[in-house]
């Protein structure tokens, strides 16, 4: 994913200023500029950044600025958490308003469960830091020390005395102290937390259960008509006419165009705008529509095509070399047992349930946007280039977004209403039907890894060879990186040997929730299930030992671990000892190799780290006779850190991924055929229904470490913890995803 | 061809092709935006309203069958967010993105006039036709449940 890591030079500085009416406005800067880092004492450069703003009212309502866009993932009550925690505020006295991308702020985005690393730290520290000064600008009227005064629920006492201001009452003053260091600023002792590992429900939840108008699709602006545009069906493929004057009649149509687009799949592609007064009649008229399209010299791409060529590679050695340690080759001429198992897994649709739409006006060479968006400034950006615009007269207004998922990392569809607006000379809403979502989606990539194993008669893992075939654009990079040398179980094996190679091809691809490991985890941690049974071994006493195999890691730098899917490449790669404890508390949650399940029940066991989260699960899964899977429980154990922020949003988000990937690898799979994408719609890309929904038992385990996201590292074990199940219930292992194409009977 | 029925009490007379969901004339026409679009061909149920108390897709109604009808939309459900099953839905946190949200509450608000104690069986019965990408489906169950206690408690469960 294309999101910057926290880099190790940041460091926050405070200001603070009177607000208009009285009170107290902070900004907390961020500043990625080591030579004033070196230096605290300088005055901050002009291109510092904001982080965060907080507003002390003189009634004591705190207002806390969320920046970062709200996609279901809870960041807009769970960042304002931390502030009010330090701040040693009731909860019921914080409001949360949210902005528009703004250039003075960084990281306006979602996506890679980044938010809680990058901005934990500092915005405990920017409350703890007005908190400071509100209670400085009280001893200073009472005329005593600071450290004679406690705080709690927004009001400030003087010990000894009893005596006590409210912060709304100390606000103004306050404004007019110095700002604190926020690196030497006091912290509460994490067992005085009252806010930070509570259930707080979502701060837009009224908004969301009485139908508020919050969500991108439902933006209006004065004087928009609608717009509907259809693609080429084939990636790359162009428009070259259409039934103009037919379309032009057609009723409340008030223009239609052709689009010549772009060559970016991620960008503005060709096809034909229709722009109406309704969204029905604009609709409507797009059933008359005929296209004459120039296909392109991908017309005959299809996934049947992409299956032989995986196969044809893997006859050979890889492209290229990834890792190599030992001599794989020889150490499994040794072995005494060597299991091969190809395994493949679909390209997927994200399909969040609001579809990609945009509502743009483009006026006097300037453009604003209003939609849900995971990557304002990308949009920003990307709409900048394709109108020929400055990134600076591109407005974009962050609306809650009905899912994200990774697909709105792409902005296509901003670029796409921008442009419209622009040639129909009116403002317009674009809206994607579901159909147009799911044909042109940057999807998971479809990946083939090709293993061999090998266990000498002691029962060790001795070789593991991995040829991992992918895609690619432009010859050079892959739509997906492969495992790497710091992986589980890579430096668990003596003899390893992991390589790479690239089928050309033209269908966009993308991040989809944990991206990489959303399919990595299905084969590596199902292939890891073949070698324990091959070595004679429980699943989770087998991984228990490779870990053990495993030196510890070196401390993590300051400011924080590498983020990405398994530390970033050539680190040392995951905590060994984070990996083994969450897989012993997911084994004694569930009873793991506790009892004996009958033929057609039984349980499977996997563990990822991914996006700088720890999870294991456990899946109680059966399977009846007719070959139809139906999961009974899953037990899940994480380790993000030493503290959950909102538990509440915390369990849901955890629960939401884990039902995610059992979804994907029960039903999800998107085909390709003459160039364009077969599925089309729920009724043949389905989504996982209340009735196959199961029980997601729900554990934190807190360690000592950085406080890190949720949105993504509790998807990648389900997957194979399901398929690995399966084998245990009917002893059919499980290579290729989804479930739904797999026969599954038996007797 | 102009359509006149009721919109959380209130009539409504439209003017639009025959063959317009009512999904869009309540989004667009009325600007009742609660209601939302998720696929057009009713999979999803994210544009559940009541026609007449009936849950009923408003993607696949076309506005000509609604003539005199009466609608109830999440905007009419409570004044201000407080049916039990709203209730409900925010005491335990349901929502991830929200986006299915007021389409599964008008499933449940259906369901529990009908049967206001449904098993969990009874639930996913009522419920299964509505998607959720989020996958909150644990909490639903459990604020049905929930809701269903609220409205045996204080007995006030009479819209929609």
């Amino acid at each position: 994913m294309e999101l910057v890591n926290t880099p190790v030079s940041r460091r926050s500085f405070l200001r603070a200023s009177a607000l208009a009416g009285g009170g107290l406005l902070l900004g907390s800067y961020v500043l990625e500029n080591e030579a004033w880092a070196a230096s605290p004492a300088a005055a901050p450069p002009a291109d510092a950044t904001l982080n965060l703003f907080v507003k002390i009212a003189p009634d004591g309502i705190v207002t806390i600025i969320s920046k970062n866009p709200e996609i279901g993932q809870g960041i807009k009550t769970s960042l304002p958490m931390i502030v009010a925690e330090e701040l040693d505020v009731d909860w019921k006295d914080v409001r949360v308003e949210g902005i528009p991308l703004d250039a003075r702020y960084t990281g306006q985005s979602a996506g890679g469960s980044t938010a809680t690393p990058q901005n934990y730290d500092n915005m405990r520290k920017t409350g703890a830091a007005a908190r400071a000064m509100l209670v400085a600008a009280a001893a200073q009227q009472w005329g005593v020390q600071p450290s004679e005064c406690t705080t709690a629920s927004g009001v400030i006492t003087h010990t000894s005395s009893g005596k006590k201001l409210k912060y709304g009452e100390v606000a103004e003053k306050a404004a007019a102290l110095p700002a604190p260091d926020l690196n030497t600023v006091t912290l509460k002792d994490p067992k005085n937390f009252k806010i930070l590992g509570t259930r707080v429900p979502g701060v837009d939840n009224l908004a969301v259960v009485t139908g508020k108008p919050v969500f991108g699709i439902d933006a209006t602006v004065p004087g928009m008509k609608y717009a509907v545009f259809e693609k080429c069906p084939v990636f790359g493929g162009k428009a070259t006419a259409f039934n103009s004057d037919e379309i032009a009649a057609q009723p409340g149509v008030f223009k239609a165009f052709i689009v010549e687009g772009t060559p970016n799949l991620s960008g503005l592609v060709s096809g034909v705008a229709i722009v109406a007064d309704s969204y029905w009649a604009a609709a409507s008229a797009r059933k008359k529509l005929k296209v004459t399209w120039d296909e392109g010299a991908h017309a005959n791409d299809s996934s049947v095509s992409f299956q032989a060529q995986a196969d044809a590679f893997a006859k050979g050695a890889p492209a290229q070399s990834v890792a190599k340690t030992g001599d794989a080759d020889a150490a499994l001429a040794s072995a005494a047992k060597v299991v091969e198992g190809n395994y493949f897994y679909p390209f997927l649709s994200h399909a969040p349930l609001e579809p990609m739409n945009c509502t743009a006006v483009v006026k006097d060479g300037k453009a604003e946007l209003w939609c849900s968006t995971q990557q304002a400034q990308g949009g920003q950006g990307l709409v900048a280039r394709t109108l020929g615009l400055q990134p600076a007269d591109v407005k974009v207004n962050i609306m809650r977004s009905g899912g994200g998922f990774g697909r709105r990392l792409a902005s296509d569809y901003m670029a796409d209403a921008a442009w419209i607006a622009k040639e129909a000379g009116v403002p317009v809403k674009l809206i994607w039907t579901r159909e147009d979502d799911m044909q042109h989606d940057p999807y998971r990539a479809a990946g083939w890894h090709y293993f061999k194993g090998g266990v000498d008669a002691g029962g060790k893992l001795i070789a593991w060879k991995n040829h991992f075939v992918t895609f690619t654009q432009d010859g050079q990079r892959g739509a997906d990186r492969a495992p790497g040398a710091g992986d589980f179980p890579h430096r668990s094996v003596p003899n390893v040997d992991i390589g790479t190679s690239m089928i050309p091809f033209n269908v966009p691809t993308g991040p989809l929730r944990a991206p990489g490991s959303n399919g990595f985890s299905f084969a590596i941690q199902s292939f890891i299930d073949e070698m324990a049974h091959a070595a004679g071994k429980d699943p989770v006493q087998f991984r228990l030992e490779l870990l053990d195999l495993i030196p510890p890691p070196a401390p993590a730098p300051a400011g924080g671990a590498p983020g990405g899917r398994g530390g970033a490449p050539g680190a040392s790669g995951p905590d060994p000892a984070r990996c083994k404890g969450v897989l012993q508390a997911v084994a004694e949650r569930s009873g793991w190799g506790k009892q004996k399940l009958e033929k057609g029940r039984g349980m499977g066991v996997a563990f990822y780290f991914s996006h700088q989260g720890y999870f294991a699960e456990v899946v109680d899964a059966s399977v009846s006779k007719a070959g139809v899977v139906k999961v009974n429980k899953v037990w899940v154990v994480g380790d993000v850190g030493a503290q959950i922020v909102n538990l509440s949003g915390a369990e849901n988000q955890v629960q939401g991924a884990v039902l995610d990937g059992l979804a994907e690898a029960l039903y999800q799979e998107i085909t390709i055929d003459k160039g364009r994408t077969v599925q089309t719609n729920f009724n043949n890309f389905p989504l996982m229904r209340m009735s196959a929904s199961c029980e997601v038992d729900v554990y934190f385990l807190k360690t000592e470490n950085r406080v890190t996201g949720l949105g993504e590292p509790a998807l990648p074990p389900a997957p194979p913890a399901l398929c690995n199940a399966i084998f245990a219930a009917i002893g059919k292992r499980i290579r290729t995803l989804p479930l739904s194409k797999q026969d599954l009977k038996w007797t | 061809m102009p359509v006149t029925f009721k919109v959380n009490g209130q009539s409504k007379t439209v003017d639009v092709p025959a063959d317009t969901p009512l999904l869009w004339v309540l989004r667009d026409t009325l600007d009742l935006k609660g209601t939302k679009f998720g696929c057009g061909i009713g999979q999803c149920s994210a544009c559940t309203v009541h026609i007449a108390g009936e849950p009923t897709r408003a993607c696949r109604t076309t506005i000509a069958t609604v003539q005199g009808k009466e609608v109830t939309t999440i905007e009419g459900l409570s004044a201000n967010g407080t049916h039990p099953v709203q209730r409900a839905w925010m005491d335990l946190d349901v929502p991830q993105c929200g986006y299915c949200q007021a389409g599964q509450i008008m499933a449940a608000a259906a369901l529990l006039r009908k049967n206001p104690k449904p098993t969990d069986a009874d639930i996913d019965a009522a419920m299964d036709p509505h998607l959720c990408r989020c996958a909150t489906y644990n909490r639903i169950r459990d604020a049905i449940h929930k809701a269903s206690t609220m409205s045996a408690n204080n007995n006030n469960n009479n819209n929609g």
